[in-house]
């Protein structure tokens, strides 16, 4: 009998019941929640009369509408009436259901994909949903972890587990060494460019390979989290010593006894040597340059030396008519070159790039320089409370500020623009975000995807360079 | 949740691949803790000329005269025609509450994003998966017949065309089961209470640091 995968592995571990009608019903360890998506869950309970089944598997933070400007007026400071309820409706829903939350002035609170992994709240072998997507961004931790509707989210909170179907398995190995200057980022964004935004519909990817094994639990969580954008649900990495020592010693992370049983089991979550995937697909990881987007999905990517595509030279119709669709909403031209998009605003943070490397990683180009006259705007958005504490201890804050760019609270910010922090008509943003969609951070805006070293350079230029070059001056 | 048996309804087409949940409902309108009322902002930004904003009413707004589902030939729609990867990106719920509540009961596409497809079962809208050549053709029937309609009978998994020539189309055995019924998941779920508990008496002895985290 073949090996098992890693998804496998997490999905034996958590059936609760196997229907026959091929429906099954699994165990959610963690449930994370935001005031987006649950308000309307909260109220589905109350309706029916229904308890959460247990309230030690949730943990709470308001992300999505929070302003990144002062904050010491608190919930009641939120300008926009219709965030501030939001916000304040998940206050009140936690409080009166009696989940733990982090609220919007706690030093503890961020986005929350950036503060499970922070908190240990995320763990090797759970099995972890919210209702956001990019809940894939947990499976870095050999988790396994995706995002879920609103009613999903009243389900988990009802009983505990999912009725789900289980998934494909598909392996990404990215063999080789990542060239210098080219990072987590840069590689998802190559992966998504060379299997499409439903490459992985139906499936949970592995991200695999010796390069894999050198990228740190940060850039992990990056890959996996924009797996979602590849179409999978889940990304997972396996579990190494990386892994652990991320783990260890966070505030919910096991102790003394416990930490020992749970390190041996966690060896156990990496897929088995003979293994069978029913896809897979093999990157050279020296073959990926720094990655830049120019249109309005993640896949219509390409490296920093590329140009924008002609449509013209598309054979299939559908996608020719997409790519003519997105040239004209981003107001590019065909054939042009990458380095010659001038950009308006330059946003780093979100769930994708906002903790402590990726700050440090736009540090390092900034330094010493001036954000470009040109820019209307660059901005950097911590994950968390504590990545910005940790930033100012280090004394990235002051480098951001010298620059001319500014520094703001945690939060999803710019991202999706749910708050005041959004694009103009017409606006290019180098982001370092996870979607390129149309209106997605604004409406009419224009988004590039990048990574954060990328994003830094180009808020220097005021317009796209190729980092490796930047650096080297 | 509404049942979804057998329904009749006009076809409107959303000629485009790719369309991603923000499209089907901006983020400024994901700011309300309601369930309803969503319809009126579906595909908002290709809809009106102007940017939308919550509680603004929108009968007062300027309409993009191009957008299809503006044109008289598509009003009072109930099936949805689209293209490949529909309601890809955010697993906003959001978005399946604005296509129903605008009307929709049923959308036919040849592949859905998965935390969309999965969403729309919990809201009695049906998405059904057709080979993309079968799709081409309806698109091409569509554009030829003013009024086409389709049935759609989740019992026999068909749909029957105008000419009453029958498409077949599969489907979870289980989430038939529940659209036909209207049932609740959460009930069902807490049928299996029992099976439930004995994994959690299980799981806290082989794992017990996954228990009693946050409190």
């Amino acid at each position: 009998m073949a090996g098992k995968t890693l998804y496998d592995k997490l999905w034996q571990d958590h059936l609760v019941r196997q229907n026959d009608d091929g429906s099954a019903l699994i165990y959610i360890d963690r449930h994370l929640l935001h005031e987006v998506t649950s308000p309307q869950a909260f109220e589905g309970l109350r309706l029916a009369n229904r308890k959460p089944w247990r309230i030690d598997a949730n943990l709470a933070t308001p992300d999505h509408n929070v302003p990144t400007t002062d904050r010491s007026s608190g919930v009641q400071g939120i300008v926009d009436p219709v965030s501030r309820i939001q916000v304040q409706t998940l206050d009140d829903n936690c409080a009166s259901f009696g989940i733990t939350e982090f609220k919007m002035n706690d030093l503890r609170q961020g986005i929350v994909h950036v503060i499970g992994p922070e908190q240990g709240a995320t763990l090797p072998g759970m099995t972890v949903v919210c209702g956001d997507s990019h809940t894939s961004t947990h499976g870095a931790f050999a988790t396994l972890a995706h995002g879920i509707g609103t009613s999903e989210v009243e389900h988990v909170l009802a009983t505990q587990c999912l009725i789900t179907k289980k998934m494909n398995n598909m392996l990404v190995r990215i063999d080789g060494e990542l060239g210098t200057g080219v990072t987590a980022k840069d590689v998802i964004l190559h992966v998504i460019g060379v299997i499409g935004t439903a490459g992985g519909t139906g499936y949970a990817i592995e991200f695999g390979g010796t390069a894999m094994r050198s990228i740190s639990m940060e850039g992990r969580m990056t890959i996996c989290n924009m797996a979602i954008e590849a179409g999978a649900r889940v990304g997972l990495v396996a579990c190494d010593q990386v892994t652990v020592d991320y783990v260890k010693g966070r505030p919910y992370s096991p102790k003394g006894e416990d930490w020992d049983r749970a390190v041996e089991a966690w060896k156990d979550l990496v897929s088995d040597a003979d293994a069978q995937f029913d896809a897979v697909v093999e990157i050279n990881a020296a073959d990926i340059e720094p990655q830049v987007t120019w249109g309005t999905s993640p896949e219509m990517v390409t490296g920093i030396s590329g140009k924008v595509p002609n449509p013209a030279a598309e054979t299939d119709a559908v996608k020719r008519e997409g790519y003519s669709r997105a040239l004209q909403y981003m107001g590019l031209q065909a054939d042009q070159d990458i380095t010659a998009i001038q950009l308006d605003r330059v946003f780093i943070g979100s769930c994708t790039n906002s903790r402590i490397e990726d700050l440090r990683e736009a540090a390092a180009v900034v330094k010493g320089h001036k954000v470009a006259s040109t820019l209307k705007q660059a901005l950097v958005v911590p994950g968390s409370g504590l990545v910005k504490a940790q930033a100012e201890a280090e004394g990235l804050d002051k480098i951001f500020i010298e620059a001319g760019v500014e520094w703001r609270e945690p939060g999803c910010s710019m991202c999706l623009a749910m708050n005041p922090d959004k694009l103009g008509a017409g606006e290019h943003c180098a982001s370092t975000s996870n979607r390129n969609f149309e209106g997605r951070q604004g409406f009419g805006g224009r988004t590039h995807l990048v990574s954060p070293a990328m994003a830094a350079a180009a808020a220097i230029a005021g317009h796209f360079v190729d980092v490796r070059e930047f650096v080297k001056h | 949740m509404k049942k979804f048996t057998l329904h009749k309804g006009t076809v409107a087409p959303m000629d485009r691949a790719n369309v991603d949940t923000d499209l089907i409902i901006p983020k400024q309108f994901l700011k309300s803790i309601k369930r309803s009322g969503f319809g009126q902002n579906l595909f908002d930004e290709l809809r009106y000329l102007d940017e939308g904003q919550p509680d603004q009413d929108a009968s007062q707004r300027p309409l993009n005269p191009d957008f299809v589902l503006n044109q008289p030939r598509y009003q009072g729609a109930s099936v949805l025609l689209a293209r490949k990867n529909f309601g890809c990106g955010s697993s906003r719920e959001h978005a399946p509450w604005a296509l129903e509540d605008f009307g929709f009961r049923a959308i036919i596409a040849p592949s859905f994003a998965d935390i969309f497809y999965n969403n729309c079962f919990k809201n009695g809208l049906l998405p059904i998966v057709l080979d993309e050549a079968v799709v081409d053709q309806l698109f091409d029937e569509l554009q030829a017949t003013e009024g086409y309609a389709l049935t759609i009978d989740l019992e026999q998994q068909v749909v029957c065309k105008p000419d009453g020539s029958k498409i077949e189309f599969s489907i979870d055995a289980f989430r038939k089961h529940c659209l036909l019924n209207g049932l609740d998941d959460i009930g069902l779920t807490l049928q299996h209470a029992d099976d439930i508990h004995a994994y959690e008496a299980r799981r806290r002895v082989a794992a017990p640091w996954l228990f009693d985290t946050t409190k």
